[in-house]
């Protein structure tokens, strides 16, 4: 029994072991498409590029509008999407993990310079090239526009006569605030409502919420539990609900410009079709997008890229 | 290790412990979710427990059950009730308890059977012949036996349960998962960290508390006995 | 439950389930493989137990989520790679198993033991020939719950990147769409469940005196 356990155990042992090397050696992420015949280089052919996204559903499908175009260009292409909050996708970026990212330009400068003062679109543009560190390049901007917003009910504007945040500093009460849990460290979260306009901030009171803007954050504002949400203005829900969107006067939320952020290892050659999906994107299709994803269809992702970069025959 | 070391000076700060956001409020925050879940999982696991234990019946139903709960993960069970009890911001509480409550109930039902099916037979026909009624026997005879294992159970319930009510922050609750959280999406490591030593801690301390907790309440004839017991068994 | 859904995106559900079966593999495995020695030390040396099984305490209470985080920063790792997992899930595994493992060698028993070595056998001989068989059953009951809880702690990767059907609890509840949470569930039970039936079929072929040892006990 004994000499025939040892062999057994080992024989065991040596094919899990044998099995669980090549899982991971085998990559399942990796998708290349065989039908791509475009003129791509040898050497865009011989790399697999790396696209990730931010923690948010709107981010994915930007980022598989991206991914899709580099397939059809002969790129092989792996995903890695909805990997978190700025702080690691941008880490990521960094270091290699993925090379290609879809970005908005007024928070990505405010996350590399807190300070900055930019507002138009020109300028966040010009200044966010200058802090863009060595070896990431900022493609050409969109006019599609996904800005953080900070909505009320209909009820609670009326009420309280509060249609832009600029009416929140003689709002007497406590303001329940909802957001993701890193607006609580953003020049436009709750340190901006009081550097900027002016709200006590022993008035504000912050809960995060982390389904970046998502069902749980439209549901607190609908029951009263908050009374200012940060929900992004392509969300669908807004005008579902007839939430009123605060007018920001002093333009605290900057432009908020999308674009494809890349690293070095995607090849200069695939920036002209990258462009070119920008170029045709709009804030309408963002929207209708998003009512795809998140309305009753709940298409993925990959299925509403594709359809979008057909309709427009980038693909 | 620097990263430790600003962990700590985070830590011993007086500035981050007061306040509604501050460490006291976070900790008391999760040991109440804790107990409500703790609670509810004793309230279903004991009785069930000790009724397959005394009675026999069901065990199998129960190992089965006991393992496709521990194969539940609770991420998915957390963001799966939130969504479809869309109970909202108040009532997140109610799936963050069921959550936690389904995390201890494998180890304490475990506890319970297995602990009431190891008393030594004699002794409950014993009790039964003395005319104790099986009321009286598991009340006054197998619980008390059982009670080292009973406690076993309960540590690791209250182990997991610490630990993994840090995802309670995910549907906006307080509790230490919200340093973690919201240390994770800025970045804030320290901050983090900081959360991740408060977790450790607080397992810990009520893990040694309950050890406390048993020496003083079970006679020390039990333990003894019951180890010499379950060393000739084997 | 929308099987639309499902239907239509199981090129997905497949593909996340891959990623999840690749980052649970390796865990499982090292977990045991790194336990049992270290519980046939705790066995033998007192001293060692003392420190040993309440570090494996200390580590199962560790929450996953920072330990997930701060990896890549102690290991040198990348932040998306999947090494930080597998070295986390190992974490885990190694504290789950530990324990019960050196129950297991208690329960073999000093006597056994001090008769094989009476006979002639080399310390090494009963480790391999006494020690480690007649503790096996035990050893696959551990390994099943490690295999368990792995699988449904992967799922946790999600929050920091790491592709797995944890992606659909995230995704999910972004969208308010509990098919797609459901699917992830179910996804992580059914492969639970293979998981544990290839393990008890190893465990026959490794160990076929088990099977009589369990009629037995009926």
């Amino acid at each position: 029994m004994s000499p025939q356990f040892t062999r057994r155990a080992l024989i065991g042992f040596t094919a899990v072991a044998a099995l669980a090397a090549g899982c991971s050696n085998a990559d399942p992420m990796a998708t290349s498409s065989p039908s791509a015949t475009t003129g791509a280089s040898e050497t865009a052919a011989a790399t697999t590029i790396t696209v990730g996204s931010a923690r948010f559903p709107e981010a994915e499908i930007i980022a598989e509008l991206y991914a899709q175009t580099l397939e059809a260009d002969g790129i092989t292409v792996k995903r890695n999407m909805q990997i978190g909050a700025r702080e690691t996708y941008i880490a990521a970026i960094k270091d290699g993990s993925v090379d290609l990212l879809p970005e908005y330009t007024g928070n990505l400068l405010q996350f590399w310079d807190p300070k900055t003062t930019a507002k138009s679109p020109e300028d966040v543009l010009s200044q966010l090239r200058d802090n863009t560190p060595e070896g990431l390049r900022v493609l050409d901007p969109s006019s599609a526009e996904d800005k953080d917003s900070w909505v009320v009910t209909s009820d609670f504007s009326s009420k309280n006569k509060v249609t832009s945040l600029a009416d929140l500093s003689t709002f007497g009460g406590k303001l329940r605030l909802a957001g993701n849990p890193e607006l609580a460290e953003r020049p436009y979260g709750p340190k901006g409502l009081t550097d900027i306009y002016g709200v006590p901030a022993a008035n504000i009171s912050f809960t995060p919420i982390d389904d970046g803007g998502g069902p749980l954050t439209v549901q607190a504002l609908v029951d009263g539990d908050v009374d200012l949400a940060d929900i992004y203005s392509t969300t669908p829900a807004i005008a579902e609900n007839n939430f009123v969107v605060l007018e920001d006067p002093l333009n605290m939320i900057v432009s908020q410009q999308v674009f494809a952020l890349a690293s070095e290892k995607v090849p200069a050659s695939a920036d002209e079709r990258l462009n070119a999906v920008s170029k045709a994107l709009t804030t309408d299709d963002l929207i209708a997008m998003n009512a795809r994803n998140q309305g009753d269809e709940k298409a993925s992702p990959s299925t509403i890229a594709a359809d979008w970069l057909k309709e427009k025959g980038l693909i | 290790m620097i990263q430790f070391a600003d962990a700590f000076a985070w830590l011993v700060d007086p500035a981050n412990w007061p306040g509604p956001n501050g460490i006291t409020a976070r900790i008391l925050e999760h040991l109440w979710y804790c107990l409500l879940a703790l609670v509810l999982a004793l309230v279903i696991a004991m009785p069930a427990g000790l009724y397959i234990g005394h009675t026999g019946k069901g065990r199998a139903l129960a190992i089965g059950l006991t393992g496709a709960l521990r194969a539940l993960p609770s991420l998915g069970l957390l963001t799966l009730l939130a969504v479809t009890m869309s109970l909202g911001l108040r009532l997140a509480i109610v799936p963050s308890t069921i959550v936690l409550a389904i995390l201890a109930i494998p180890p304490l039902l475990a506890a319970a059977y297995s602990g009431v099916e190891a008393v030594d037979p004699d002794v409950v026909d014993g009790a039964r012949a003395s005319g104790l009624n099986e009321w009286q026997i598991v009340g006054r005879v197998e619980v008390p036996l059982a009670a080292p294992l009973l406690v076993g159970g309960l540590r690791s319930a209250v182990l997991q349960v610490i630990a993994t009510a840090t995802l309670s922050a995910f549907l906006g609750l307080g509790g230490l998962g919200r340093f973690i959280l919201d240390g994770q999406a800025v970045a804030d490591y320290t901050r983090m960290l900081g959360g991740a030593i408060l977790v450790i801690a607080l397992a810990l301390i009520l893990d040694g508390g309950i050890l406390l907790l048993q020496r003083w309440l079970v006679p020390s004839g039990v333990s003894i006995a019951l180890g010499t017991g379950r060393l000739e068994g084997r | 439950m929308r099987f639309d859904w499902v239907a239509d995106n199981m090129g997905q559900i497949l593909m996340m389930s891959w990623a999840h079966v690749q980052v649970s593999v390796l865990p499982i495995f090292l977990s045991l493989l790194i336990a049992v020695p270290i519980a046939w030390w705790a066995h033998r040396q007192k001293s060692a137990r003392r420190v040993l099984v309440p570090i494996s305490g200390v580590l199962y209470a560790l929450p996953s989520l920072p330990l997930f985080v701060l990896l890549p920063v102690v290991l040198g790792t990348r932040i998306l790679d999947p090494l930080n997992l597998v070295v986390a899930l190992t974490l885990y595994g190694v504290a789950l198993l530990v324990r019960t493992a050196v129950d297991a060698f208690d329960s073999v028993g000093r006597i056994i033991r001090d008769d094989a070595l009476a006979i002639g056998h080399s310390p090494r001989q009963v480790f391999w020939r006494v020690a480690l068989p007649l503790a096996g059953p035990p050893l696959l009951a551990g390994t099943r719950v490690v295999s368990a809880s792995t699988l449904s702690l992967v799922s946790v990767g999600a929050l920091i990147g790491v592709p797995s059907l944890g992606y659909f609890f995230t995704n999910g509840y972004q969208r308010g769409f509990p098919t797609e949470i459901m699917v992830g569930v179910i996804g992580t039970v059914v492969l639970a469940v293979i998981f544990d039936v290839i393990i008890v079929v190893a465990g026959r072929l490794l160990l076929p005196w088990v099977r009589a040892t369990d009629r037995r006990r009926g």
